[in-house]
């Protein structure tokens, strides 16, 4: 069986890229991409730790299933946004969407 | 050589290209100078790790060979797997005498292609100023994406040949269809304007997404044959898992029947991979991406993985096709194999772009490698498969070369309009380009066929004669339907070959572009000589050892011999023990004149014909091509591909797009969840301005002045603002640090040591 800590060092690799690409990139697609790769490494981090601690109680996957489940619907609704935003302010430059701004 | 300097030497062939791909990537990609020389070492060095392997296995003893087909086998832990604490994944390499056949073909022909593609992209030339379209006459701005691509691929394809397991093999066939995917859509801004009467042709990156969407659906087949190979074995690796021991085992464990399922879950891979009818749609189109990835597609790499895959579990799909196994796995397989041979020759007979032609020449003669597998014929397979390598990438190469020359003669009368690939408006290029024109003629007759000179005819006598053995001394029914559709195959192979080099070559040019094209440069021309050599040659390694005269000249079927080492010794204990039929365990067979005249009339046959049609009085410019008029309505038909692409475009692609669009958009999505929350939104809406009446009537001004002093500080906070989101994600981070800090320290306690 794989030691846990693989799996906890790679969901935290995945966790960094992840942050990184949020904070870094300036494309919003990029940006949604990025939280993608956020929220799988908690995936990652949710079903290892139900696999190796509690392997008789399935809360960890169950969750992973929730998780899942809103990163499918934060991908469909922040491209819709992004595909508005675009038509809208022919851009989807993060530093140029700054309406809210003051 | 040492076994072990061998081993390592193995495990380095993959290495150079796959290295190559992430220097270019990571450090060099904005020379593309050196981008393109640090491909070229990749590659390189391949080729002498390659040969220098693929050589030490022939110098071995067959009969030892037939022993021990696995010469070199190698592999360390890779991935700890299911709950068991050593059982691991292993990856490793293994070298048998079919992986060293692979290895001098594909690391040849892909090393050539490289050394075509600089030529091709113009390197030297001034550099093109527009991104993702075809810069005619200049160098490609993208060269060191392209050899980045072209790299991985080789390197993929190079993994996938030394791979001793079925896993790293799908790792290796995976990077090849994405690599696909990104070379064939490698102009991604190109748009046609199609007229009347040109080709038509899809934008490359449509053809892009087509390919890798036609090959997924027969991936994930295969990975469900992937899962269930591991689940009855118990293992990935080949020689594990196919010796006849384990076979058996096998067969007493989940029966034959299963088995035969299994082989075709894996060889719909290979339909997919190699293209074959129902999945070859993707093929043709493939052609957008430049013409060296199509060489590579249609030769060197992908095609040709799916077939080596199928012989590589060839002696599953022999348990699968064998008397135990209720399943007609051979007569599947070889119908496949024999319907897209003869398919694909027809349309092949009646497309004008030059590479479309090739295109469906391509999986016509993969047909034939799939059926030969399907009559038990391996080692036939693997002979045209090398064969077909050489000779292909010759041809593809050169036909880029033609193109090149095209684009050359356009530019010069500057004409942007006239299709360069339009085998209708091209003629005589014989005087303009003579070496492509001489190597075209080598590869075009190896293609066709010609007698005892090529090598295509040695590598589908020897089809044609395994075919007959199965039929006429073993009784199997599929050999017989095999060798009448190939042979009708191979005659309208030798017809389109002849069609398409008189309409290239012969006669007067029927365009100003025909009349202004040039010879390609030395980068082109040089990989076209180092081909068309092999296309020759490469066949007299296989003829039989009692042909009359050639036979005893040369002494020794080398192809047969060593090929068939590698699995013969395993299909003879299997035939033995009666899992596998007689036809799929033949060592060597007697000549046999029949199929050898049959080889003969239908290569000179179509060769004939297709001369006294367009070589004798090549066209003239103007003039229709006259097999429109001998085959009427059927030449549309013909022309159109049998109309398979508008077919799946009913059958599959329209219902999925009117269920997306219209019952998900329109009825479930905007009409029914839609109209719920509107129906709640104006239901609130109504009870709102009841509320708002109420309140106005309430409360009176006293409110405003609280609500001023809210706006007075919100003017205060809102510098706070500004308005950039991954600003307020950085601080959000570094506030949940700081959190996540605190709770650790009072975890650990550490307040309490600060604090005492």
């Amino acid at each position: 069986m794989i030691p846990m800590s693989w799996y906890l060092l790679f969901a935290a690799a995945l966790f960094s890229i992840g942050l990184y690409g949020v904070m870094a990139r300036r494309n919003t697609v990029a940006i949604l991409m990025s939280v993608e790769l956020l929220l799988n490494a908690v995936n990652i981090n949710l079903v290892t730790f139900w696999r190796y601690l509690t392997p008789d109680r399935s809360v960890g996957m169950a969750w992973a299933v929730f998780v899942l489940a809103v990163a499918a619907a934060e991908a469909a609704v922040g491209l819709a946004l992004i595909i508005s935003v675009y038509r809208n302010r022919d851009s989807v430059v993060a530093e140029e969407l700054d309406v809210l701004r003051n | 050589m040492s076994e072990e300097l061998l081993t390592t030497l193995t495990w380095l062939i993959p290495v150079g290209p796959l290295l190559a791909f992430f220097v270019i990537t990571l450090f060099t990609n904005r020379s593309r100078t050196l981008s393109w020389m640090l491909a070229w070492a990749g590659v390189f060095s391949s080729l002498i790790l390659g040969w220098t392997v693929a050589l030490n296995v022939f110098a071995e003893d067959v009969h030892h060979l037939e022993e021990h087909p696995t010469v070199i086998a190698d592999s360390i832990a890779w991935l700890p797997f299911g709950s068991n604490a050593d059982n691991w994944l292993r990856m490793g390499v293994a070298v048998d005498p079919l992986t060293a056949v692979m290895l001098i073909m594909v690391t040849f022909a892909i090393t050539m292609i490289f050394i075509y593609s600089v030529g091709y992209h113009n390197w030297g030339q001034p550099l093109g100023k527009v991104l993702g379209v075809p810069n005619h006459m200049q160098e490609e701005p993208l060269l060191s994406r392209f050899f980045a691509f072209m790299s991985l691929f080789a390197g993929a394809m190079l993994l996938l040949v030394v791979a001793d397991n079925l896993l790293m093999l799908f790792v290796g066939w995976e990077i090849m269809g994405f690599c696909s995917y990104s070379l064939i859509g490698f102009w991604y801004a190109r748009d046609y304007d199609i007229g009347e009467d040109d080709i038509p042709h899809i934008s490359p990156r449509k053809a892009g997404i087509k390919a890798f969407m036609t090959t997924r659906v027969a991936d994930v087949i295969m990975l469900l044959g992937i899962v269930f190979f591991y689940r009855v074995f118990g293992t990935f690796n080949f020689a594990e898992a196919l010796s006849a021991h384990s076979l058996e085992h096998a067969v007493a464990g989940v029966g034959a029947t299963a088995l035969g399922i299994m082989s075709l879950l894996l060889f719909t891979g290979t339909v997919g991979k190699s293209a074959q009818w129902p999945l070859h749609v993707w093929l043709p189109d493939a052609m957008e991406g430049p013409t060296p990835v199509s060489a590579t597609i249609h030769a060197a790499a992908m095609v040709s993985a799916g077939v080596y895959m199928s012989i590589r579990i060839f002696p599953l799909l022999a348990v699968g096709a064998g008397p135990e196994s209720g399943v007609p796995v051979g007569w599947i397989i070889a119908g496949i194999g024999a319907f897209t041979a003869l398919m694909a020759a027809t349309i092949a007979v009646a497309q004008n772009d030059v590479k479309g032609v090739l295109a469906y020449s391509t999986i016509s003669q993969l047909g034939f490698m799939i059926a030969a597998i399907g009559t038990g014929a391996y080692v036939a397979a693997v002979f045209h498969l090398i064969t077909h390598g050489f000779f292909k990438a010759l041809l593809f190469l050169a036909s880029g070369s033609v193109i090149h020359g095209m684009e050359h003669g356009a530019h010069h009368v500057h004409d942007h309009h006239t299709d360069p690939q339009d085998m209708r408006y091209m003629g005589g290029l014989r005087k303009k380009m003579p070496i492509t024109f001489w190597t075209f003629l080598i590869g075009g007759m190896a293609l066709s066929g010609l007698p005892f000179i090529t090598a295509g005819f040695w590598s589908k006598d020897e089809i044609f004669a395994s075919a007959w053995y199965a039929y006429n001394h073993e009784g199997n029914a599929i050999g017989l339907m095999v060798l009448v559709a190939l042979a009708l195959a191979a005659f309208l192979t030798a017809f389109y070959t002849m069609r398409q080099i008189s309409m290239t070559f012969f006669g007067k040019a029927r365009t100003p572009l025909a009349e202004h094209a040039q010879e390609s440069s030395n980068f082109m021309t040089f990989p076209l000589i180092g081909l068309a050599f092999f296309a020759v040659i490469a066949g007299w390694a296989g003829i039989p050892e009692d042909f009359p005269i050639l036979g005893p000249l040369l002494d020794n079927n080398y192809a047969h011999h060593i090929i068939g080492a590698t699995v013969h010794s395993t299909l003879h204990h299997l035939s033995e023990m009666g899992l596998v039929g007689h036809s799929y365990a033949i060592a060597a067979f007697d000549f046999v004149w029949l199929p050898l005249i049959a080889s003969l009339t239908v290569a000179l046959g179509g060769l004939f014909f297709g001369w006294l049609m367009y070589g004798r009085k090549p066209l003239v410019q103007g003039q229709a091509d006259p097999l429109i008029k001998a085959l009427g309505p059927l030449h549309t038909f013909l022309n159109r591909k049998w109309y398979w692409d508008e077919l799946y475009d009913t059958v599959l692609i329209q219902p999925t797009i009117f269920v997306s669009e219209t019952v998900v958009y329109e009825w479930i999505d905007k009409g029914f969840i839609d109209g719920i929350i509107h129906l709640v939104a104006r239901a609130f809406y109504g009870f709102g301005r009841y509320v708002r009446a109420f309140e106005m009537a309430v409360f009176g001004d006293g409110v405003d002045w609280v609500k001023d002093q809210f706006l007075a500080m919100a003017a205060s906070m809102r510098q706070l603002q500004t308005g950039r989101m991954q600003e307020y994600v950085l601080v959000s981070t570094l506030i949940a640090s700081a959190l996540a800090f605190v709770v650790l320290a009072i975890n650990y306690g550490w307040f309490d040591q600060i604090f005492q």
